[in-house]
């Protein structure tokens, strides 16, 4: 055990864990921000996704360790009930979620998609969304809330 | 995850002599591969060696050819000016690994070391005529893979960089495993000058490999139609239940047409 | 009204999710929790010889060790039985919660361990050595009725072998016909995959000599009435399930498996809460698997190319234990459909369901509907080929007329009412069928397959009117239950039996009240999923939250307003009889008197001025609704799709679909619910398959393997509606949610097989893979060169 401390969404958080804590493990379990979820074994279906530094990552395949010194954002990070991220706007009001499992990290996805790409087309999208699988949506309408995100972002 | 040490050294000697501190100690890259294994329990190393401090994910020009840091990750790749001027095939081949956030975190370095046979890079690595630097020596691409998840590297053994050969001309088409992503086919097109390179991933039951015929038949005439002859044999080809050893082979030759462009 | 029925109103219940506070179980901490672990088999069938557990009990942090000699409570039970075609009764054996004496599928669970952490936990079960006598794994469902026996004293590994319709009548149809069209199809192994891991945490608490349950379930209070009834034969008051915020069900999420039960068991003999969450892998072996069914089907035509019978011969793998609705799925869900929106005067459908050494299986969205559908919709196609009919014009010949309504089927359902044509003239003027050959053309220039498909589907949904799923084998209610509770500010709680897992009920829910009470959609809260908060009420599946939970809380309103009348009429000293209520206003024919919603609401709760003599105080009332019948939605989707011929790759160009799912509460919520219907109906046709190897090894069991739809594996959707509500609830809604996924898979294969009948290609099973669409292409040209 050692103590790990990490910056997330602006707080400190230092905790007494053992250095096999995963990232994911460290946000949900001792920051207790269990907006980031965990859906997979094989850091394929990107319910766990955060930003580090602004880049977005699988908190399940990454050591709590690693990420010291850097920067974490979360879902609860980027935007509030009463001042939600334009992103997070743009999800509720083109019903991009349905059992709201994946979308955190869908949405975190979707952030650094579009500050790559502002005018990212469909096909941009859906390429870009690889990485975060929903199983409720079918995609169509969160890759309508990507665009209209895209927008509201000043794409 | 069975408990492990986690060691963050700041140079390549000090990640040799932490590695060497351990009894089963395992250099840790981008972690896209190890961590998963790990969170699996098909591992239990005793302590894990993050090597991202080491000041090992450097791009550079060097007139004939591109060396990369080992620890550069795949999305620097991808977007290096240097890269994509130089063997844009190869930023193309950045481009495609996994998902966007396996490539904001994997690396070049762990990709090769770990020589999956469904990865991407081991075919730039061969095709290109790379040289891999390590702490200790300079491995030809041709002597580097060495077998399905092996390599030339020794235990205490680690990449710094890659030297790729700057080509004429080069092309990577890949067909994705439509549940893994990761290669089910994936052919490198290599050309310099009149000698053409073929390094064909994610088919071989030996890992990476290099297609002589095609090879030879595009060295005298560098077109997909000069490849409709060529008759790709497939013995020693992968067959598991996504793909048969005979559709992979069919998709080599079909990858590599698209990618003689 | 902008927020009432009909309107497209934003979603309530997203900010929460949006904004990562969402409280699924798995979120839910209690102190001194401990966690659990389960032993799984790592062999498909195998004999117990002995299993020591000592060393493990021993090991760091383990709380308690436990094997299936150590509970002392019931399994599983079924929860629908059939009776066989000699009259005796569907074979049910028993399902212990940890493993007794044998294994029946690789992930049945042989012991738990709980520990003080999840790692250790995971440690010490690498330490429990069980001793196993392996035995010849049962895979295949065409032999499994001779593979080894996998139940005690069943025959044949069979569970039961059920009828339905007129033998007699349907082979005089078939050896009397003009042509009979024979196919035999396989409906492919799906595993549900709803983005969250089922997760229990249980608690027991001493003083109460009672247990809380949160978990992740689509029907809190069956969960309860099994554990307290069936399980622990213990009072339901003693046990409290709570269904929080759950990601995702489609079926999985109904059950009661071994690991909640398990849990809860041993959260008293050790007096502490325990958690488990499955992790994925887990999820792949043991969240029940829904679909694999292998149909023979015989249609008869007469000279007009008119239907005059079906046979329809199927299997059903139900794998090692048999679910709760597992009966249900391949008879009742789905005999009784195989008329789709067709008139064919005689069917008769042969059912034979088998144990093998697998996952068991249940329903998973859809449940028997898509699997009826999928038969009819191929060989409905293979028969327009055959007598060389478009395949539109085909399914139109044999649609039952608008005007046969009420239509009574050969196979016991009696459809309210429907008209088909229309949803298939629109779906093909959105996707512009009769211009598809030019496209066809153009394609071909590019080196392209391009083919188009149709799918004409019907479902039963609104499960179910009692009485007849009583009838039918059925062991529960079909009802819904619902409390409408007026507060005395004139805001609204609602509570249902119902449970939402990304439905929206807080929103459509709240549009009924808003709809009937003139209140805003936010002055009224849906309360759902936790069986001390909400009447009894049997939960959600089957596309019945809004057609049964729905007209629940319509009746209980109508309770409401009829209360509401006779207070106002205090107020406004008149008859109750002349008062009228409309827009939240409560108004007196011929006068201009008035009274708001919100006074009434308040007089009723401060009685100073109310007729206490004739009335009780309060506005608050609950009913329950059994339905009359089920209800039917249906409709038409079309596929177009493109085939890359030297990679097998089929890429979907266009998809229109069609459905008239009755009165719609909030078009939006119903456009996501297609959406994901059809995306999950194109995973089973394109990518998704649970493959197991001879040994009963799933080889699927992550997405490494198991191929989940992505966003750059589906369209964009284009959907449309036609209308003939339900004529036997008061919303005159059907239901959506099954739907797409219902539709989708015939329309897909179809649309491949039209692509690639140029070649002379009939026939392309489930998942269509790139290297089976390429090897059908090859042997295709290997046949023509010979």
């Amino acid at each position: 055990m050692g103590e790990i401390s990490l910056n997330i969404n602006g707080k400190v958080e230092k905790h007494d864990v053992g250095d096999n804590t995963l990232l994911v493990d460290f946000i949900r379990e001792n920051a207790g921000l269990t907006g980031t979820h965990v859906g997979c074994d094989t850091s394929q279906c990107g319910a766990c996704v955060v930003h580090i530094d602004g880049v977005s990552v699988k908190a399940c395949t990454m050591l709590a360790a690693q990420a010291q010194g850097s920067e974490i954002t979360t879902i609860e990070g980027i935007g509030t009930s009463d001042a939600l991220h334009p992103m997070q706007e743009a999800f509720k009001e083109n019903h991009g979620l349905q059992c709201g499992f994946c979308t955190p990290g869908m949405v975190m996805s979707a952030i650094e998609l579009v500050s790559k790409n502002k005018n990212a087309s469909e096909k941009d999208i859906r390429d870009g969304l690889e990485g975060n699988i929903c199983r409720c949506t079918g995609y169509h309408n969160i890759v309508k809330s990507v665009k209209a995100g895209a927008e509201k972002m000043g794409g | 995850m069975y408990s492990t040490k986690y060691m963050k050294p700041n140079s390549t000697s000090e990640a040799l002599d932490a590695i060497n501190s351990l009894g089963e100690g395992k250099f840790l890259a981008g972690g896209m591969t190890l961590i998963p294994t790990l969170k699996q329990r098909l591992a239990n190393p005793d302590g894990l060696v993050d090597i991202s401090g080491c000041d090992l994910d450097s791009i550079a020009d060097e007139g004939e050819t591109i060396k990369i840091g080992a620890m550069s990750r795949h999305v620097s790749v991808a977007e290096s000016a240097v890269v994509k001027k130089a063997i844009p095939a190869l930023a193309k081949l950045a481009e495609g690994i996994g998902d966007r956030q396996v490539r904001n975190r994997g690396t070049l370095g762990g990709s090769v070391a770990n020589n999956d046979p469904s990865a991407c890079y081991p075919s730039a690595v061969l095709a290109l005529k790379a040289n891999v630097h390590t702490n200790s020596r300079s491995i030809a691409a041709d002597d580097f893979f060495t077998g399905m998840f092996e390599t030339a590297l020794e235990e205490d053994e680690i990449i710094e960089s890659i030297s790729f050969l700057k080509p004429t001309k080069a092309n990577y088409v890949k067909f994705p495993n439509p549940a893994s992503r990761y290669a089910m086919v994936g052919v490198f097109v290599a050309q310099f000058g009149d000698e053409v390179r073929v390094a064909v991933t994610g088919a071989g039951e030996g890992g990476v490999f290099r297609h002589q015929e095609m090879e030879s038949v595009l060295s005298s005439n560098f077109s997909a139609d000069s490849l409709s002859s060529v008759n790709i044999v497939s013995d020693g080809l992968i067959s598991d239940l996504h793909a048969s050893a005979e559709y992979r082979a069919n998709l080599i030759k079909e990858m590599t047409k698209r990618a003689v462009v | 009204m902008s927020e009432g029925i009909g309107a497209s109103v934003q979603r309530k219940e997203d900010k929460k999710f949006l904004t990562g506070k969402g409280r699924y179980t798995d979120d839910i901490n209690r102190a001194g929790q401990v966690y659990a672990h389960f032993v799984r088999s790592d062999i498909a069938h195998a004999n117990i010889k002995s299993i020591n557990t000592k060393v493990a009990a021993e090991a760091s942090g383990v709380v308690a060790v436990y094997t299936g000699e150590d509970i002392d409570v019931g399994g599983p039970i079924c929860g629908w039985v059939v009776p066989n075609r000699d009259g005796s009764a569907t074979h049910e054996p028993p399902h212990p919660l940890l493993a007794k004496g044998k294994v029946r599928f690789v992930g049945d669970a042989v012991a738990v361990v709980i520990a003080e952490s999840l790692q250790e936990a995971k440690s010490a079960s690498e330490l429990v050595e069980v001793d196993y006598d392996e035995l010849p794994a049962v895979v295949n469902l065409e032999t499994a009725s001779s593979g080894a026996e996998i139940h005690e004293g069943m025959a044949e590994n069979r569970y039961f072998d059920w009828e339905l319709g007129d033998e007699e009548a349907t082979d005089n149809a078939l050896n009397s016909a003009s042509r009979v069209v024979k196919l035999t199809v396989r409906n492919n192994r799906l595993v549900p995959n709803p983005m969250e891991p089922r997760s229990a945490l249980a608690e027991y608490d001493e003083l109460n000599d009672s247990y809380t349950l949160y978990t992740t379930s689509q029907s809190p209070h069956l969960t309860r009435l099994v554990l307290a009834a069936f399980m622990f034969q213990i009072p339901e008051s003693k046990i409290r399930v709570v269904a929080p915020d759950v990601g995702g069900g489609f079926g999985a999420k109904i059950y009661v498996y071994v690991e909640e039960a398990v849990c809860t068991w041993a959260s008293k003999k050790i007096k502490r809460p325990i958690k488990w969450t499955a992790d994925r892998t887990q999820a792949f072996l043991t969240d029940a698997h829904g679909r694999d069914h292998i149909n023979n089907i015989q249609l008869a035509l007469d000279s007009n190319n008119k239907i005059t019978g079906l046979r329809v011969d199927t299997l059903a793998n139900l794998g090692g234990y048999l679910s709760a609705f597992a009966v249900a799925v391949p008879t009742y869900l789905h005999g009784t459909l195989l008329s789709g929106l067709y008139d064919i005067p005689a069917i008769y459908t042969n059912v034979k369901g088998y144990a093998t050494t697998t996952t068991p299986v249940d329903a998973y969205r859809g449940a028997g509907r898509p699997e009826a559908t999928y038969l009819l919709e191929r060989v409905m196609d293979q028969a327009a080929r055959e007598v060389g009919m478009d395949q539109a014009e085909f399914r139109r010949l044999n649609f039952i007329p608008k005007d046969a309504f009420p239509y009574q089927t050969a196979v016991a359902l009696q459809y309210d009412i429907g008209d088909y044509e229309p949803a298939l003239d629109k779906a093909m003027e959105m996707i512009d069928y009769k211009n598809f050959e030019n496209r066809r053309s153009e394609a071909s220039k590019r080196g392209k397959y391009r083919g188009i498909g149709v799918s004409s589907y019907i479902e039963a949904c609104g499960i179910a009117p009692s009485a007849v799923a009583g009838a039918l084998g059925g062991r529960v209610g079909g009802w819904e239950s619902a409390s409408v509770r007026v507060d005395p500010t004139g805001t609204i709680t609602v509570t249902t039996g119902a449970h939402s897992h990304g439905q929206g009920h807080a929103t459509t829910f709240a549009q009924i009240v808003t709809e009937r009470l003139g209140v805003p959609n936010s002055s009224v809260e849906l309360v759902h999923g936790d069986s001390d908060r909400s009447p009894f009420g049997m939960g959600t599946y089957g596309s019945r939250s809004l057609a049964v939970g729905g007209v629940a809380i319509s009746k209980a309103i109508d309770k409401i307003v009829e209360k509401s009348k006779k207070i106002a009429a205090h107020l406004m000293e008149a008859s109750a009889d002349d008062v009228e209520f409309k827009d939240g206003k409560f108004t007196v024919a011929g006068t201009d008197k008035e009274t708001a919603f919100g006074d009434v609401a308040l007089a009723a709760y401060v009685p100073h001025n109310y007729p206490l003599e004739t009335l009780e105080p309060g506005l608050e009332e609950t009913a329950f609704y059994d339905p009359m019948n089920f209800t039917y939605p249906a409709g038409t989707h079309i596929a177009e799709v493109e085939v890359d011929p030297a990679t097998g790759v089929v890429e979907i160009v266009d998809w229109a679909a069609c459905d008239d799912f009755g009165n719609l509460i909030n078009p939006m919520i119903v456009e996501g619910q297609v959406h994901g219907g059809i995306a999950q109906g194109i995973g089973q046709a394109l990518l998704e398959n649970a493959h197991y190897d001879e040994n009963g090894q799933l080889l699927t069991a992550s997405y490494m393997d198991y191929c989940m739809p992505r966003a750059d594996d589906l369209p964009s959707f284009k959907v449309g509606y036609t209308n003939t509500p339900c004529t036997h609830n008061d919303l005159g809604v059907k239901g959506c949610g099954e739907a797409g996924a219902i539709a989708s898979p015939p329309a897909l294969i179809n649309a491949i097989i039209n692509a690639l009948s140029p070649l002379g290609v009939t026939d392309m099973s489930m998942p269509a893979t790139p290297q089976k669409v390429w090897k059908a292409i090859q042997d295709s040209q290997s046949v023509a060169a010979e």
